[in-house]
């Protein structure tokens, strides 16, 4: 859903550049805390990934295609600040490099594809984590509806956009139908691609997965020493320990 | 434990596989929005992006022919492209406190980061 240069007019797409700023600037601040010595390595990856599998649009009927935005995916894997500047990275290289997206639009996208994705997209990720169990399965399924929800979301925030500065003059109720009705689709795409993509990684390095932290045992993963963090299963106290 | 430097090394691999190679087989129907845009009549207010004479644009490489070769070979570059500058930002915004001691700001080998060994806190 990259949008062009000319859907928006100038107010709506500034102020859409004010906001994205302003969030990556937060993000900037936010991604000091996330990026540790196993989130960074990822986040560069991360990035690249979501570039590659950007481009692999797939159809969802109707002559229509749909492409992972990836926010979901990207801040369980890497924490959502961290998310919202690869993100920005990646629409920024699409806008400069690749014409895919307008370059007055970038804004607009970050907000988006950046902002709205991830924000929504890691909210529900969260919410569904603490009510469902802590198992590999409740992580995969908490991604898989915070990626579902997180783009007919972007593609709601689009519409409101729209309607506030559309430079077209469409009826603003038809363009959200439109909108959303296809943008449920691609979501069933982002959330089988998302839960796909986090059950590789989670079978392979489940410590890497920043969303997923709290399943990861053992002594590799665990670096604190144990009186520091939360009691982990291999060290369970027995009775005659606990004076 | 597969370690961290061949998890990076076989994602980027993955990554480069599937812009270079699999982006081919990806479906150019319109997306979500250029579709809706097209149906409820407000794709004519588009306008090219001030960047569409790069020789990169629309995932095309100026100057090859062959289409697969020139979508593959733009998408090996955006693949790289990506990887470097958000790589290096997570780089230089990576806090150190809770790290192994590493001078990463002395060291611009990107490697040098991915196989830290587990610090201490």
């Amino acid at each position: 859903m990259h949008v062009p240069d000319g859907y928006l007019d100038a107010a709506t797409t500034a102020g859409t550049a004010a906001v994205a700023a302003a969030g990556v600037a937060l993000a900037l601040r936010g991604a000091r805390r996330e990026l540790d010595e196993r989130t960074a390595p990822m986040a560069g990856l991360t990035a690249a990934f979501v570039f590659a599998v950007q481009m692999m649009n797939f159809p969802v009927g109707l002559g229509t295609s749909g492409h992972l935005v990836g926010g979901a995916l990207t801040a369980v894997l890497v924490g959502p600040w961290t998310a919202v500047l690869c993100m920005t990275v990646v629409l920024l290289v699409q806008a400069v490099v690749f014409a895919d997206g307008g370059l007055t639009a970038l804004g607009t996208n970050t907000v988006l594809m950046g902002l709205v994705a991830i924000g929504v997209g890691y909210g529900v990720f969260r919410l569904l984590r603490a009510v469902l169990p802590a198992t590999r399965t409740g992580v995969l399924a908490a991604t898989g509806v915070g990626a579902f929800l997180s783009v007919p979301a972007a593609a709601l925030v689009f519409v409101l956009l729209f309607g506030l500065g559309g430079v077209a003059d469409v009826p603003v109720g038809s363009v959200a139908a439109a909108m959303v009705g296809v943008h449920l689709l691609i979501g069933l795409g982002e959330a089988a691609i998302s839960v796909a993509v986090l059950g590789a990684v989670l079978a392979v390095r489940p410590d890497l997965v920043r969303g997923a932290r709290d399943l990861a045992r053992g002594p590799a993963l665990a670096p604190r020493p144990a009186s520091a963090g939360r009691p982990t299963a291999p060290t369970a106290p027995t009775a005659t320990d606990a004076r | 434990m597969t370690r961290t430097r061949t998890v990076v090394l076989v994602g980027v691999v993955v990554a480069l596989l599937i812009a270079g190679v699999g982006s081919w087989y990806a479906s150019s129907s319109p997306d979500g929005l250029e579709a809706t845009a097209a149906e409820q009549g407000f794709d004519g207010t588009a306008r090219d992006s001030v960047t569409a004479d790069s020789p990169l644009a629309d995932y095309a490489t100026d100057g090859v022919e062959d289409p697969r070769l020139s979508g593959g070979l733009a998408g090996v570059a955006g693949v790289l492209l990506v990887l470097a500058l958000a790589g290096g930002l997570t780089l230089v915004l990576r806090h150190r406190s809770s790290g192994a001691p590493t001078d990463v700001e002395a060291d611009s080998d990107a490697d040098a980061a991915a196989d830290v060994p587990a610090g201490r806190d």
